[in-house]
């Protein structure tokens, strides 16, 4: 395996992307970047009211507008879709409800966007208003009337429970038991590029349809469901996208719109949204309240963990039954927890939906988690670092919810930040105003399960040899800024020993491409790379058997490297020759060339209903130290620094990987913060700030310098021992934060974002604190119990449990 | 399967054809100036009310320059006018007559791409590279007026500039990279890359 290698060519370097100049002079063509001659424009008309029956549409007046061409409301597309099968809960135009402002009712499509937008306006929409909920309290107290006719109960989305091993026993063992309620304010993406698309049913009867998406097979799935046509009739171009991060994972409505507004017209039609509808679109971080209960042993060590999630689902479902899984799946990965137990609530309210930011579902509880510990080591009188350095998970450990970790590096990680910022000489004792905080965290190197239960590879690269020596790799993964372009043409080229300018990638198209399950949840490299390597491996086990059979060299005395095929033996090189030729060669022996690979990650362990969410062929980790500057006067508080160490297992490209890190730490920086969506439940559920000046996000002027350390502690299951670094990297600057507040100033602010105003109100509050402080209650359904490895468990549940599945991300 | 060709239109069209004659305010009519863009004269014709923006990306086809919100937040559509960093969906095209425009398409001549490009592309300052375009026309009007910015004042002169991909930190030392190409001092090699190649490749057998 290549894995095994130590003189890479291209692995572990910092070649110029792929795309590298293209992204520099223009020449990418995004998504709106596109035109087509007799294109049409669309624009949609949207609710203006959070909840309400849509009496009656009348487009009348939108039809008489000069440049209309098609006005299209929900009746002409009855079929339901959603990213996740047990939430096909959205229609691509509203037909009998709205459910938040926002949502879209019908579209136009006219000569130039001006005229669309005249036009949309004019739509008269007759509404019956219903009440609306804004929270998740509002909503557990509000079951009528229900914003889905589906879900566990009124409307609650969606109830889990769950218990590995017993917590009442493990808290019975502890020393001191903790019990902190937390809260994670929701905030949103916010890539630089707006959501666009084109689309155009060509006379040939085949629908082309361009898009700034990071899951082009979902989305051949739901357009191909809703429009009802063939997949085959079907194609999906995933463009690059101008930075994703989960917000264009979801099929959208405006992309089936443009669809279908295409077929009625004969016309190509494109759509591009403004920002306002950009933060409509959403499926953003969902708001969290959290508590977790933690038991301890007095040295440290962690006796239960019992952690309870309420999320605000927004008004569909997107992948909030994962996200709500996600929010207790990764709290065992990071430290030894014996018995843990998880009890998670979603529910639907009347604005944006909710589903998959950058950690979907794992930064909120880390936040929670990563804060408590900060309070568990004061109060035990230990030092953070040292504390979860005690409790550590080792290395291909088994977890008590049956996760499997492969490499597990984060022991290195938090020696490396500690050692870096000077943290002993700093923690607890810098002047008051100034203060560090510690805080780690781990993420999935891609989900174990796909999407949509199958039993298919979640990755296939095919690989084409040019007879002039060129090789082309097919795959449909989706560069939505990560550089998996690179990725994937250096997987190709270290194998087969070439330059990168030898190769092309043909990616994200669902005609042209074999699958990939697109760009989410951090599984690009680490599934396609195996693809990548296989395909390529197998093209050059051809190549090496037909050159061995022409030179008389042994297959294994081939080497390929430089651009050249050649005898490691034979320093005279009278046996080399250019890849061209052995191409030529290769080409002669067996025909036309080409190969495939495919991934498929490892079965995982658990076997319950529910362990379709937390498994991975491996699992990142980072640790972070932030040091702050916080004002006892005005309440702002400023980081001066970031010391960031990320487990990546193997960077397969250097400057690439550190991009990642120093991105998640931006991000991540401009939760812990500023960055919320806010809404006005007195003024009908209208969204605060639907705009970058008034969603406030980290300019340069606010981005402190970040010190960044990788730590490469290979995996087995990664191709040349990579893991993940997209999302890893964001999930401990919140607790890191707010720690470090901590320090600085003595009070807890135990709500993202750390605003002005709330680290006031925690200097004014007699217990210096301010964060939510209570839980509901909520009636939960029976408990699965899942007895833990360690009690001999076999991965499945003793109760209430029939049979293994349910829901998988 | 329905078939989608037969599907017939909604029915937008017939009514919409009927009462057309009737007086509407008249629409306004299309200006035509010439616009000096990349050191090229375009004489283009659009509605006054047109954005800059809007003129490059629809009427020019220099869809280099890229939008975050047409509203004069992110930075994103920044070009160079006579000099000075511009948001181009902030002004309008009617306005510009006369007046030198640089986008990122002009930044590139012959003889190669720009030190700033170059230095983007090398240091992996773009990631995304949607807000790039921005950055660099923003970076140039910059360094043509202060060939050595400090730190600080690169962060302030960008501080109109969203990017949600790098964290900034390599979109400053390739500004600073740039600016020390473009004095003519010598800058250390960027590991993994070779300086000899016309593209920034990996050499052959490094």
């Amino acid at each position: 395996m290549a894995a095994e290698r130590k003189d890479w060519k291209l692995v572990g370097r910092s070649p110029r992307k792929v795309d590298g100049m293209s992204k520099v002079t223009g020449a990418t063509k995004f998504a709106d970047d596109l035109s087509m001659p007799r294109m049409l424009h669309c624009k949609l008309h949207r609710s203006p009211v959070a909840h309400a029956k849509i009496v009656s549409v009348d487009t009348s007046e939108a039809e008489a507008v000069p440049g209309v061409v098609a006005v299209i409301t929900g009746a002409c597309m009855p079929i339901p879709f959603g990213i996740l099968p047990v939430s096909q809960d959205e229609h691509a135009l509203c037909r009998d409800r709205v459910r938040f402002v926002g949502d879209p009712v019908a579209a136009v499509a006219a000569v130039d966007e001006e005229t669309a937008f005249e036009a949309a306006m004019k739509i008269k929409v007759v509404y019956e208003p219903l009440k609306a909920v804004f929270t998740p309290q509002e909503a557990l107290k509000t079951p009528e009337p229900r914003i889905h006719d589906y879900g566990d109960e009124g409307n609650v989305h969606k109830k889990i429970s769950m218990e590995f091993g017993d917590v009442e026993q493990g808290f019975s063992e502890a020393d001191q038991v903790f019990d902190d309620v937390f809260f994670f304010e929701g905030n949103t993406h916010l890539p630089m590029e707006q959501h666009a698309t084109l689309a155009w049913r060509d006379p040939d009867g085949k629908l082309t349809v361009w898009s700034s998406t990071q899951t082009p097979h979902y989305l051949h799935r739901a357009m191909s469901k809703v429009l009802e046509m063939p997949p085959s009739r079907v194609r999906i171009v995933a463009c690059p996208n101008g930075g994703g991060f989960g917000g264009k994972s979801d099929p959208f409505n405006h992309e089936i719109v443009v669809g279908k507004l295409s077929m009625l017209t004969n016309r190509p039609v494109k759509i591009a949204l403004t920002r306002e509808e950009v933060f409509y679109c959403h499926r953003g971080r969902h708001p969290v309240l959290m508590r977790f209960k933690t038991g301890v042993k007095q040295d440290g060590s962690i006796t239960a963990m019992a952690c309870k999630t309420l999320l605000d689902g927004g008004a569909y479902g997107s992948y909030g039954v994962a996200s709500t899984y996600y929010t207790g799946a990764l709290q065992t990965v990071t430290y030894k927890v014996p018995h843990y137990r998880f009890d998670g609530v979603r529910c639907f309210t009347n604005k944006p939906p909710c589903g998959p930011k950058r950690g979907h579902g794992t930064p909120q509880p880390r936040f929670g988690l990563e804060v408590q510990l900060d309070k568990i080591a004061e109060r035990l009188g230990l030092d953070p670092a040292e504390l979860r350095l005690r409790t550590l998970q080792p290395a291909h450990a088994l977890t008590a919810n049956f996760l499997k970790i492969g490499s597990m590096g984060l022991g290195a990680c938090i020696r490396k930040v500690v050692e870096a910022s000077g943290w002993k000489d700093k923690f607890r004792k810098l002047p008051r105003g100034r203060g560090v905080g510690l805080a780690c965290s781990s993420y999935i190197s891609g989900a174990g399960l796909p999407i949509y239960w199958n039993a298919l590879p979640h990755s296939g690269v095919q690989l084409k040899v040019d007879r002039g020596g060129g090789v082309t790799v097919f795959c449909g993964e989706t560069e939505i800024g990560q550089g998996s372009d690179t990725i994937l043409a250096q997987c190709v080229a270290e194998v087969l020993g070439l330059d990168l300018l030898d190769l092309r990638v043909v990616v994200g198209d669902t005609d042209l491409t074999p699958v990939d399950l697109g760009s989410y949840s951090s599984r690009v490299t680490m599934m396609m790379g195996n693809a990548a390597i296989q395909a390529a491996e197998r093209a050059r086990e051809l190549i090496a058997k037909a050159v061995s059979e022409k030179t008389k060299v042994p297959v294994a005395q081939l080497e390929f490297a430089g651009g050249r095929v050649f005898d490691v033996s034979d320093p005279t090189g009278k046996t080399s020759m250019s890849f061209a030729e052995a191409a030529v060669v290769a080409e002669a022996k067996w025909g036309t060339l080409g190969t495939v690979g495919s991934y498929t990650p490892p079965p995982s362990p658990g076997r319950y209903r529910g362990a379709g969410v937390g498994p991975s062929p491996a699992y990142s980790y980072s640790a972070a130290v932030v040091e702050v500057e916080a004002s006892e006067d005005t309440g702002m508080v400023t980081v001066k620094k970031v010391w960031v160490a990320h487990d990546i297992g193997r960077a397969i490209h250097k400057a690439m990987t550190v991009g990642q890190v120093e991105g998640g730490v931006y991000m991540g920086l401009g939760e812990a913060l500023m960055e919320e969506m806010s809404y006005r439940p007195n003024r009908f559920g209208v969204h605060k700030m639907p705009s970058m000046l008034e969603y406030k996000s980290l300019t340069t002027m606010e981005m402190p310098e970040v010190e960044t350390h990788l730590v490469e502690d290979p995996d087995p299951n990664g191709p040349f021992g990579g893991k993940e670094v997209g999302q890893g990297p964001l999930l401990p600057m919140m607790p890191a934060v707010a720690n470090a507040v901590y320090d600085a100033l003595r009070v807890r602010v135990d709500e993202i974002p750390v605003s002005p105003e709330k680290v006031l109100r925690a200097l004014a509050s007699k217990d210096r604190r301010f964060g939510p402080t209570s839980f509901p209650d909520i009636e939960m359904p029976p408990v699965t119990k899942v007895p833990t490895p360690w009690q001999g468990g076999s991965g499945r549940a003793t109760e209430h449990e029939t049979q293994a599945g349910g829901v998988r991300s | 399967m329905t078939e989608p060709a037969r599907e017939s239109a909604s029915p937008a069209k017939k009514k919409a054809r009927a009462p057309r004659k009737a007086k509407a305010p008249a629409r306004p009519r299309k200006v035509t100036t010439t616009l000096r863009v990349n050191g090229e004269d375009h004489e283009v014709a659009f509605l006054p009310h047109k954005t800059l923006l809007e003129v490059l990306r629809e009427d020019l086809g220099l869809t280099g320059t890229k939008h975050g919100c047409e509203l004069g937040e992110c930075g994103t559509c920044t070009v160079v006018v006579d000099g000075e960093p511009m948001l181009s969906c902030l002004l309008l095209a009617v306005e510009c007559d006369g007046r030198e425009i640089t986008t990122v398409e002009g930044l590139s001549t012959a003889q190669g791409p720009h030190p700033l490009q170059r230095a983007f592309a090398d240091l992996n300052a773009a990631q995304c590279g949607y807000c790039t375009p921005g950055f660099l026309c923003a970076s140039k009007a910059l360094l043509d007026r202060d060939p050595s910015p400090s730190r600080d004042t690169i962060r302030e002169e960008l501080a109109g500039n969203l990017c949600r991909c790098t964290g900034y930190g390599k979109i400053y030392e390739a500004v600073e990279r740039a600016a020390a190409v473009m004095r003519g001092e010598p800058v250390p090699p960027v590991p993994g890359i070779d300086p000899a190649s016309p593209t920034g490749e990996v050499a052959r057998g490094c």
